[in-house]
Order: C-alpha cells, then sequence, then structure tokens
C-alpha cells in the first residue's frame, strides 16, 4: 500500500486509474447489463409428453391462445403453417421470455423432434408453408451472383450488404445472418418472422430463395474469404472511421512520440 | 519576461491592458525568482560518450537498413510466388489474401524499418545539442515600407492609372466581361429540368413487373404481409436509360387487410388491400424499404424517415417533409396488376418547382 | 579567372553540380537561410507531418490507381475472378475496381494504402488543427496559414467525398444520391444544379466522369497548390515552439533542419507508409465486392459515408422534416437546405474565422511565436473543446443506426439524443471545460507557490502528518509563471472630460463585452507573483 501510495503522483498514475476506472464500468456493465443468452428452459426439457398438443399447451397458449387463436400478448397461430413453428422455435426466438416486438435468437429449448410434433400440431390448425425439404435450400449448384443481385434488392436493406444486421425502427433491428443454417433462411423468407416481410413463392421462387442462400454461403459463412484482411465488423465507414482514429492515428502518434521524444541522457540528474 | 516585452514597434494602444507585474519593472531580472534561466546547459547521452554504445547504435541502424532490404526481396518474392487468388486463413485476421497479407507486411516492414534506422540514427549519433535561432518581425522597417508606397505611387502616377478614368473603367469592365464565355461554354452540362422530374414510366394499363421474376404480378401472387419490389412493364435491365428511370419508378407493393388501412385515398386507390408506392425516399432519394409488417412502417436506412403504409404512409419520424407518393393500381382483364396513371405527384426528394 | 577554374577542377563533383545549379538558381543563398533552419521537437509539431505524408501516399498510390481505372458509368456485364459477381450488369467503373482487387496483383493493397491513408489524412489534418487551435499557434503572424490549412481540410473532404464515389459501388452510389438530393433542395436553382452536374436525371452517364477529373486533377492540384503554400509559410515564420527555460518570442529553439530533422522527418515519411502499408495488409477497408454495383433502387443499411463527411449526414439525420409549399407553389425543403446549405458551412466557417474574431475581442495585434498552454487561455480552450463536442454529436447522429443496433438502443431515442445534445452539449462543455483549466491554474499557482506535492508523508514531533513539498526548480517556475494574463478592453468612460456625453459604437460595446467574457471575471486564476513567492518562501516555507 505504501508503495502504491508513493507511485501516485506517478506520470502514468493517471493512466492506471483512468484504465482501472474503465475495466470497472465495463465489468460493472457486463455483470448487470440485460442478458441476452437466456437459459435453457430444463423444465421443458424434462417434459415427459411429446405430443404437440400438450407441448403447445405448456409452451406456447398462455400468449397465443389455448386453440393457437392469439391473444393480445402473441398472434394467431391458425395458417402461419409448420415452417413458422419450425423457425421460431428451432431459433430459439419461440417461446420469448417476455412478449414485446422483438424476439431475439437464444439457445432453443426444444428438441428436432418436440419442435417437429409442434410443427405438426400448428399445421393441422390450417393450411400455410410446410417445411421445406432439403433439396428446397441446399445451396449447391445455386447461381450466387443472381442470389448477390436479389440480395440487394430484397433484402440488403435490412440486412446489410453482407447480412451483418441493422436497426429497424424503435429499437427493433434485423438479426445479422451469420451462422443461420440455410433451412431457417428459407423458413424466415417463406414466413416472414416477426417485423419481416413475408416473400412467399409466388413473388420469389423456390429457386430464387436458394440463389439467396448461396449467396449468403459464398460471402457470409465462417469461411468465406476477406481478401483485404479483417472486416472489422463489415459494417461499412463507422467503424473503419473509427478504426482510422483509433489505432491508424493512434500509432501515427505512438510513432511521433518516439520521434520527437528525448534520447536517454548519460546520467539523470 | 522578455515575451511581453518584445514588440517595441506595436503601439501600446492596441495592446490589451496586461497583467501589472509584467510591466511594473520593479522586479529585476536578479531577484525575479521567476526569470528566465535560459537554456539548460546540454547533457550527453550515452552514445556521446561511450564509444561502445555508439557502435551499438551503428549496429543497430545498419541492422534496420539491412532488414528493410530483406523486407524489399521479401515482397518481390511474395508477388512472384503467391497467385492473386490464393486465400489463407490467418489468426485473427480471417481468410484473407495470400498475396495482399504478404506484399502489406514486407512493405511495411520495409518502409518502417528505413523511417527506424533514420530516426534511431538522428536520435542517438546526430548531435543533439538544441540551438537557439533569432527571429526577426516580419513586418518590414518603416523605410522599406516608405520606399515601396513612394516606388508604387510612382508606378500608379506613371502609369496614368487614376487620371484616365476610360481606359481604367473600360479596361475593368472588359475583364468583368470576359469570364462570362466561360460560363456560357458550362450551358451544355446538362439539359434543363422542364418536367423531367414530374414523370415516370408508370402509365395507364402499365403492367406492374416482379423485380425478382420479371414476370407481371397478379394479386393472388401477393399476400397479406408480403414485400414485393416492381417495375414498370417494358424495362428492362439491359436498356440504356434503366438507371434514369429505374431511379423515379422503383415501386414497393405490400398487402394490407383492408380494414387496417386508415386513409381513404389509400383504400380506394389500392386492390383489395394491394397498395403500391414509390421506392424512392422523398427525403433525399434513398429507396426506403426497410418495411416493417408487424406495424406496417417502412424506415429509410439512410436517414431514418418513417412512414406509416397503412395511414397514406404519413411521415411519423425522421427528416422527409412529405408521404411517398402512392401509385393507382387495379386489375386489367387477364387478371395482371396495372397502374391506372402515373404518380399524381412527383416522386422523390423534393424541389423548388415542386409545388 | 584563371583561379577561379582551376578551383572547379579541384571540386568534388557535387560541388560541382552545386555550382552549376546555384550559377542559375541561386541555391546556395537559399540553402544559407535554410539548410540549418531550427526546428523545435514535439510530438504534437508532427501531426501536420503526418497529414503531409500520408498526402503524398495517397498521390503516389493515386497514380498507380489511375493506370487501371476505368471512369465510365457505360453498363458492362462482369467477367472476371470475383465469383459472385459473375455476370452481373455493372458500370465499367464498378468492373474496373474489381479488377484491380481480384485482377491486378498488390492492386488490392494499393487501393487499401490509399484508402486508409485518405482517412489518416483527414484525422490527422484534424487533430493538426485542434493542436494548432489550443496552443494559439494560429495568433498573428500566422493567420493565413491557418485559413490554407482549414482550406486543405475542407478541399480534403470534398476531394475524399468525390474518391469514395468513384468505384460506383451500391454504398458511394447511395451516397451521390443523397447528393442528388441534396442539391435539389436548394431553392430557386436547385433542380438546374442538380441537371447540370449529374448531366440530366439522375444518375445519368456523366458524374463517374466529372468527379474523376474533380478527384484526380482539380481538387489535388489546388491542394497541392495550398499544400505548398502551407509549408513555404511554416519556413517563413519559423515554427513556434512550448513555453520554457531560454525559449522567448524572438528565438527558436531546437535542432538543425540538416541533418537532425531531416533525417527525423525523411525517417517519419517512411514510418508513416510503414504503418498505413501494415494497415492495409491487416484490415479490408471499404470492400466494394462485397457491396455490389450501384442501382438508384437498391440500397443496404448502415449507408454512411466516409467519417469527415460524418458529422453533415448526422445534421440531415437529426434535422426535423420542415417543409413549406410557399404561395405560387413553390417547396421550401428546409429539413435538407439547413443543414446543408446553412449549418454544415457555418459548422465550418465558425473554426476558420476564430482567430480573426479571437484577435478583434482581444485587441491582440501583438507577434506570437511562444505557444500557449491551453489552461492559460480558458475561453479559447472552452470554446474549442465546445466546437469539437458539437462536432463529435453530429459525428455520432451520422452513425445512430450503427450506435442504436450496437449498444441495444433505439435508433428513435439515439435520434432525440443528438437533437438535444446538439444544443446542450456545447454548453456543457464550454462550461465544464473552462472550469477544468481554472482549475489547473490554480494548481499551477500552488505548484509554484508551495511546491511539488512529493507524495512522501511525514511524521512531525508532535504528531502532525504532512505531505513533503518539493520546490520546484527554475525552470519549472519560469515556465509556469511567464504567460501574460490579459485584462478585458474598456470602452473607456461614457462622459468625456467636459461632462459631455460620448457617444460609444456599438461595435465597440459588443466588443468591450466579449472582451470582458474572454478575459474578464472568472477567467483567470491570477498566477503567483513574485512577491507572494518570496513571502511564502521567507515564512514557514511550507504549511
Amino acid at each position: 500500500m505504501k508503495k502504491l501510495s508513493a507511485r501516485r503522483r506517478h506520470p502514468l498514475a493517471a493512466l492506471v486509474v483512468l484504465l482501472f476506472a474503465l475495466a470497472v464500468t465495463g465489468g460493472l456493465y457486463a455483470a448487470f447489463a440485460p442478458a441476452d443468452k437466456a437459459q435453457a428452459d430444463t423444465t421443458a426439457q424434462s417434459l415427459a409428453i411429446k405430443e404437440g398438443k400438450q407441448l403447445y399447451t405448456t409452451g406456447c397458449a398462455s400468449c397465443h391462445g389455448t386453440g393457437g387463436q392469439g391473444t393480445t400478448d402473441g398472434p394467431q397461430l391458425v395458417g402461419v403453417g409448420a415452417a413458422a413453428v419450425d423457425f421460431q422455435v428451432g431459433t430459439g426466438r419461440m417461446p420469448m421470455q417476455q412478449p414485446g416486438a422483438q424476439a431475439p435468437k437464444k439457445p432453443v429449448v426444444y428438441t428436432q423432434a418436440e419442435i417437429d410434433q409442434l410443427a405438426a400440431y400448428i399445421a393441422s390448425l390450417g393450411p400455410g408453408p410446410a417445411v421445406p425439404a432439403k433439396e428446397a435450400y441446399n445451396p449447391e449448384g445455386a447461381d450466387i451472383a443472381n442470389g448477390g443481385e436479389l440480395f440487394r434488392t430484397n433484402c440488403a436493406q435490412c440486412h446489410n450488404f453482407t447480412g451483418k444486421g441493422g436497426a429497424l425502427t424503435e429499437g427493433k433491428y434485423a438479426p445479422k445472418l451469420e451462422g443461420v443454417s440455410p433451412k431457417h433462411i428459407y423458413e424466415a423468407m417463406l414466413t416472414g418472422p416477426q417485423a419481416m416481410p413475408v416473400f412467399p413463392d409466388t413473388t420469389m421462387p423456390e429457386q430464387e430463395k436458394r440463389d439467396i442462400i448461396a449467396y449468403l454461403d459464398a460471402v457470409n459463412s465462417d469461411d468465406s474469404p476477406n481478401p483485404g484482411g479483417l472486416d472489422l465488423g463489415g459494417f461499412g465507414p463507422v467503424s473503419e472511421g473509427l478504426f482510422a482514429w483509433t489505432f491508424g492515428l493512434g500509432a501515427m502518434i505512438a510513432v511521433a512520440i518516439w520521434v520527437a521524444a528525448r534520447t536517454a541522457k548519460a546520467r539523470k540528474s | 519576461m522578455s515575451q511581453t516585452g518584445s514588440n517595441k514597434d506595436v503601439s501600446q494602444e492596441s495592446l490589451p491592458s496586461e497583467q501589472a507585474t509584467a510591466h511594473d519593472g520593479a522586479v529585476t531580472t536578479a531577484d525575479n525568482p521567476f526569470a528566465d534561466p535560459g537554456l539548460p546547459p546540454h547533457q550527453h547521452r550515452v552514445q556521446d560518450i561511450d564509444e561502445r554504445a555508439a557502435k551499438r547504435s551503428e549496429r543497430t541502424i545498419a541492422l534496420l537498413f539491412v532488414v528493410s532490404m530483406l523486407a524489399t526481396i521479401g515482397f518481390i518474392a511474395s508477388y512472384v510466388i503467391f497467385p492473386i487468388d490464393k486465400i489463407v486463413y490467418v489468426f485473427p485476421f480471417g481468410h484473407v489474401s495470400a498475396l495482399n497479407f504478404a506484399l502489406g507486411l514486407t512493405l511495411g516492414v520495409a518502409l518502417f524499418c528505413i523511417g527506424a534506422g533514420a530516426v534511431h540514427w538522428a536520435r542517438t549519433l546526430m548531435s543533439d545539442v538544441e540551438v537557439a535561432d533569432d527571429r526577426h518581425p516580419i513586418a518590414a522597417e518603416p523605410e522599406v515600407k516608405a520606399k515601396v508606397l513612394a516606388d508604387f505611387r510612382q508606378g500608379a502616377a506613371e502609369s496614368g492609372f487614376g487620371r484616365r478614368k476610360l481606359i481604367r473603367n473600360t479596361m475593368f469592365g472588359a475583364m468583368a466581361m470576359v469570364p462570362l464565355s466561360g460560363v456560357v461554354l458550362l450551358r451544355d452540362l446538362g439539359p434543363l429540368p422542364e418536367d423531367k422530374l414530374r414523370h415516370t414510366l408508370w402509365g395507364k394499363g402499365k403492367l406492374l413487373v416482379n423485380q425478382n421474376t420479371n414476370e407481371p404480378l397478379r394479386p393472388e401472387d401477393i399476400p397479406v404481409g408480403s414485400l414485393t419490389f416492381a417495375k414498370p412493364d417494358g424495362l428492362a435491365d439491359d436498356d440504356h436509360d434503366f438507371q434514369k428511370e429505374i431511379a423515379k419508378a422503383a415501386l414497393m407493393i405490400v398487402r394490407i387487410e383492408p380494414e387496417d388501412i386508415k386513409d381513404k385515398r389509400e383504400l380506394d386507390w389500392s386492390h383489395e388491400g394491394i397498395v403500391a408506392y414509390s421506392r424512392i425516399c422523398t427525403h433525399v432519394g434513398c429507396p426506403v424499404t426497410l418495411y416493417e409488417q408487424s406495424t406496417h412502417h417502412v424506415l429509410c436506412p439512410c436517414h431514418q424517415s418513417t412512414f406509416d403504409l397503412s395511414d397514406g404512409a404519413r411521415v411519423i419520424f425522421g427528416p422527409a417533409g412529405h408521404p411517398l407518393p402512392q401509385l393507382r393500381i387495379g386489375v386489367n382483364e387477364d387478371g395482371y396488376l396495372e397502374a391506372l396513371g402515373d404518380f399524381a405527384e412527383p416522386v422523390g426528394p423534393s424541389f423548388w418547382e415542386r409545388g | 579567372m584563371s583561379t577561379a577554374t582551376d578551383n572547379r577542377r579541384k571540386a568534388p563533383a557535387g560541388e560541382r553540380v552545386a555550382d552549376w545549379a546555384d550559377g542559375r538558381l541561386g541555391i546556395y543563398s537559399l540553402a544559407k537561410a535554410n539548410m540549418r533552419k531550427i526546428f523545435p521537437d514535439h510530438w504534437s509539431f508532427m501531426l501536420g507531418e503526418v497529414a503531409l505524408y500520408s498526402f503524398i501516399i495517397i498521390i503516389l498510390t493515386g497514380v498507380y490507381l489511375t493506370l487501371f481505372f476505368v471512369p465510365s458509368m457505360a453498363e458492362v456485364e462482369y467477367h472476371g475472378a470475383y465469383v459472385p459477381m459473375q455476370g452481373v450488369r455493372m458500370s465499367e467503373a464498378y468492373a474496373s475496381t474489381l479488377d484491380i482487387n481480384f485482377d491486378v496483383r498488390g492492386g488490392l493493397l494499393i487501393r487499401q494504402i490509399h484508402h486508409w491513408a485518405a482517412l489518416i489524412f483527414l484525422a490527422s489534418m484534424f487533430v493538426h488543427m485542434m493542436r494548432v487551435f489550443f496552443t494559439g499557434a494560429f495568433r498573428k503572424p500566422r493567420e493565413i496559414n491557418w485559413l490554407f490549412g482549414f482550406l486543405l481540410f475542407v478541399l480534403g473532404m470534398f476531394t475524399g467525398f468525390t474518391g469514395y464515389s468513384l468505384p460506383d459501388d451500391l454504398l458511394s452510389g447511395t451516397g451521390v444520391r443523397f447528393m442528388e438530393g441534396a442539391i435539389l433542395s436548394v431553392p430557386i436553382v436547385g433542380t438546374y444544379m442538380a441537371m447540370f452536374l449529374f448531366g440530366g436525371e439522375f444518375p445519368g452517364h456523366d458524374v463517374i466522369p466529372r468527379f474523376f477529373a474533380a478527384h484526380v486533377l482539380l481538387l489535388p492540384g489546388i491542394m497541392l497548390g495550398l499544400l505548398v503554400a502551407h509549408l513555404i509559410l511554416v519556413f517563413y515564420h519559423k515554427h513556434t515552439q512550448f513555453p520554457g527555460p531560454g525559449k522567448t518570442n524572438k528565438n527558436v529553439v531546437g535542432m538543425p533542419l540538416l541533418p537532425v530533422y531531416m533525417a527525423k522527418a525523411g525517417g517519419f515519411f517512411f514510418l508513416v507508409f510503414g504503418v498505413i502499408a501494415v494497415l492495409s495488409a491487416l484490415f479490408t477497408i471499404n470492400p466494394i465486392w462485397a457491396l455490389g454495383p450501384y442501382r438508384a433502387d437498391q440500397v443496404s443499411t448502415g449507408a454512411q459515408p466516409d467519417w469527415y463527411m460524418g458529422f453533415s449526414e448526422g445534421l440531415i439525420r437529426a434535422m426535423p422534416a420542415w417543409e413549406f409549399v410557399l404561395p405560387g407553389g413553390y417547396t421550401l425543403n428546409l429539413g435538407v437546405a439547413i443543414p446543408l446549405v446553412v449549418v454544415f458551412p457555418l459548422v465550418l466557417t465558425v473554426i476558420a474565422v476564430y482567430p480573426f474574431i479571437e484577435s478583434w475581442v482581444t485587441g491582440d495585434k501583438r507577434e506570437h511565436h511562444i505557444l500557449d498552454r491551453p489552461r492559460n487561455a480558458p475561453t479559447r480552450t472552452a470554446i474549442g473543446a465546445a466546437w469539437i463536442s458539437w462536432y463529435l454529436v453530429m459525428l455520432l447522429g451520422g452513425g445512430n443506426d450503427i450506435f442504436a443496433i450496437h449498444f441495444d438502443m433505439s435508433i428513435n431515442a439515439v435520434t432525440w439524443f443528438v437533437r438535444i445534445a446538439f444544443f446542450a452539449v456545447p454548453v456543457l462543455v464550454f462550461i465544464v471545460t473552462k472550469r477544468i483549466c481554472l482549475g489547473l491554474q490554480r494548481r499551477d499557482r500552488d505548484k509554484v507557490l508551495h511546491g511539488r506535492e512529493a507524495g512522501i508523508i511525514k511524521r512531525l514531533p508532535h504528531g502532525e502528518f504532512v505531505e513533503v513539498h518539493e520546490p520546484l526548480s527554475q525552470e519549472q517556475l519560469y515556465t509556469l509563471t511567464q504567460h501574460e494574463q490579459p485584462k478585458p478592453l474598456e470602452t473607456g468612460p461614457e462622459v468625456d472630460e467636459n461632462g459631455v456625453r460620448r457617444k460609444v459604437p456599438r461595435t465597440q460595446k459588443l466588443r468591450a463585452r466579449l472582451s470582458r467574457g474572454w478575459y474578464g471575471e472568472g477567467t483567470q486564476i491570477p498566477k503567483a507573483t513574485p512577491e507572494e513567492f518570496k513571502e511564502i518562501q521567507s515564512g514557514h516555507g511550507h504549511h
């Protein structure tokens, strides 16, 4: 402690204090910030009943009504189809922690078998898009360039050029598309989850959806090339500007300080 | 103290009233505890007194220059070795171009080492004795100024510039007019606006063609909650004027339950809840298409103007000054969606003559 | 005559070349004045050099890029090396930029160096300008050079914007579209200006070639001229210096140009270039291949200009929708015109004319070569800080969507914050900065009178604990007390000696009032006087 006290006038003391304060603030923020990741609902997993309706009654009916007719807390599910269930539950968006406009992606609560049962139940309520077959969303052999054109016409306005996501009104947002499985991308286009509009097969045929998926697979997957180096998040000029100011100019100033600094003297006086 | 007393040639009037102590004169340098002690004596660096340290510096500098040479050789080698399309994984930068990575690093090292060597040389081996150099006032001495003014007056008098006003004035006139030729030449930069901004390709009977499939749209293709982009029939992507025309004619089509449409005219101009709006923002012209089907709001990604498509595309947030123009649509006898005329008002950003 | 020829024969080759040049250019006289020119050393004096060197780097790499770039808006179908664009229709400008990235070896690196250097160029000009501002280096005789620097910054912004637009990608095309909308908003002549700029309706086929001419020829040409003038004036005025022992308003203390400064400055060029090259090897900038070619009916979220245009973007995003139709059927689009035609130039002009305002208000017409420590000019420092905060608020507004999504906020809330902060933050920052400056002045005063707190606690025989204060050296005492503390201008008495009311012009009154704001009460902590110092020294030493 005494040592610490003696150094409190050190030229670098202010910097150390600042860094410490930043670390504490950041730590506190991390500790108290609303956690995005919901804890997997183990009670749901421990459910013995495997039938869709029972799953529905337990997990979904409180918001969507006992027969899927909808309540003030959740929309009607009659006619949304199996694809919507497979997307919403399969990406962990449903069940939501609390009703709201934005349903964030979370760890998936149900097993794929349970999701299939739920989907079958919802599909039985009214006709709607079915879960697509694997050929429908398989990116292999699709036209990447055409997919890019379609993506820029239909999708980029909300999801950014390469699917990095973007802001919508009143705190809603279009999520980033990295790591989203082709099936879920396909289902999202087909069913229009939450704020997202529907892109039905009538206006965007199956083949075009495959092209879009292939384009995303080419530019936005884990091993898509970034020939120029780290892409800084891919958000465009804002992140580039911040980087140029912090690292670019920071490096310049560090070098300038070295160039202008006095060389060490033979003996300190 | 020298700073405050250094401007004898500036009239004292124009100086701000200064702090008393600086001008009191009561404090002489001898007993002024704050007097300027002058330049501190030069202190030697290690390299100045220790020849071995100087040698070490010399070796470091030479090493830096050698590293630079090696890096340049590395640059040339990379240029030859790596094919341009080779992608390698480099942590943490991801899958990067091997060529770009290698060329950039070698070039960077080659340049940086030259700089580092030169600076290290300057810092450790060149003299670091600080020298003071005198400054001289920028303004000329009064005699110089008097001479210049006299010369100028003489020159002006000899030219007769002040006396022969006719020459002077006509010369000014000629010089003022001659740049007009340049201005006139700019006329052909572009055509006059006329009513170009008022018309689009839309007109009575034009089919709404799906931009994804290039097929005309039918009402049953468009479910509630969907978003579709359309262009006028007859406009092809490879037309010479495609960009110009699509910049005005781009259309977005959504379907809203008719009972959810609050604006009466919007409902009248729709077809069973299918409404067609200009895709071009009325603020500065970005394609405004962040459509939230849950709220019927559409947001512009450029400046966040928000329009309510269920209420005549009224502006509910942001800088746009007026609603998006709606295209009046119907269905022709073959069952295809068609425009019932051009937009009733100019699309896109407003302009002076818009009215 | 014969001895002269004898000498020349004996002289080494370098000297003979110099003699030849001297006979035609008079280089010896030039070198006499400049070869051992003194430059003071301080890292902040090198910020301008960063700008200079990035400008040179931009020109070098830019020339290389023109060898491959095709400034044409003619549409072609792409068949180059980049697979996700195969067969896509695009302008030749975009296609040739793709080729630079994927078909020209090293083209990607040069393009990235060009763009990173451009961002750093503008950023270093900005901080250089702020260094000059906060240290008062813009004062007489350097006001004109301040204006040259300011013009370089503004021209740099527009050169950057035109360059950013050249690849004709979806992001930059959106920026050009924005520009069209902004021009259309100009009352009366807006539509004509837009038609003339674009050669017809947007986007037409002319704007890229025209921007190209502006970007590679017109704007850099003017900038090069201004840059040379800027540097000549730096040489002519000699560099300013921070206060310190031996440094006066009549001298300049430092190292000679040859050899030390030449080695340092020359070396620094390579350092700057090296750093930018490494950045460009490791970090992508503006990956136009991912953005796609421009089409007037396509857009992406996160559409922003490069940072230096960000503040105008923020202005336009935060502005409420003010659009009126005047009688006679004319539309006044103030929602676009006010930010771009009024506030945008205002933000820049305020900072450009500051030197003239300050010298008018303070009545100070003397030459200044010793820099102010920012704390000793609290009003100026507070104005500068307020201006920066204003600029930052606008910059934040320009990225409101990105900030909203990354900090989990509503874009509407961020926009409202910007609207309020635009007015509130500069005022707050002004007040806070001024108080900080006064606090620092107080600390300087304490240090001078009582010495530096050593951080060593001593216990006195009677049990009291005191912190040991080390007296300052003569050098430190001088540095902390050398500044002047001007008093505000007075308008003089209201009545003259004959009791007649004197008419004081309104401008004089305004000037006196502003001057009180600059130097009046509450703007300075009286610095320690020698008398106070001596009294304390002769007394109990320290308390």
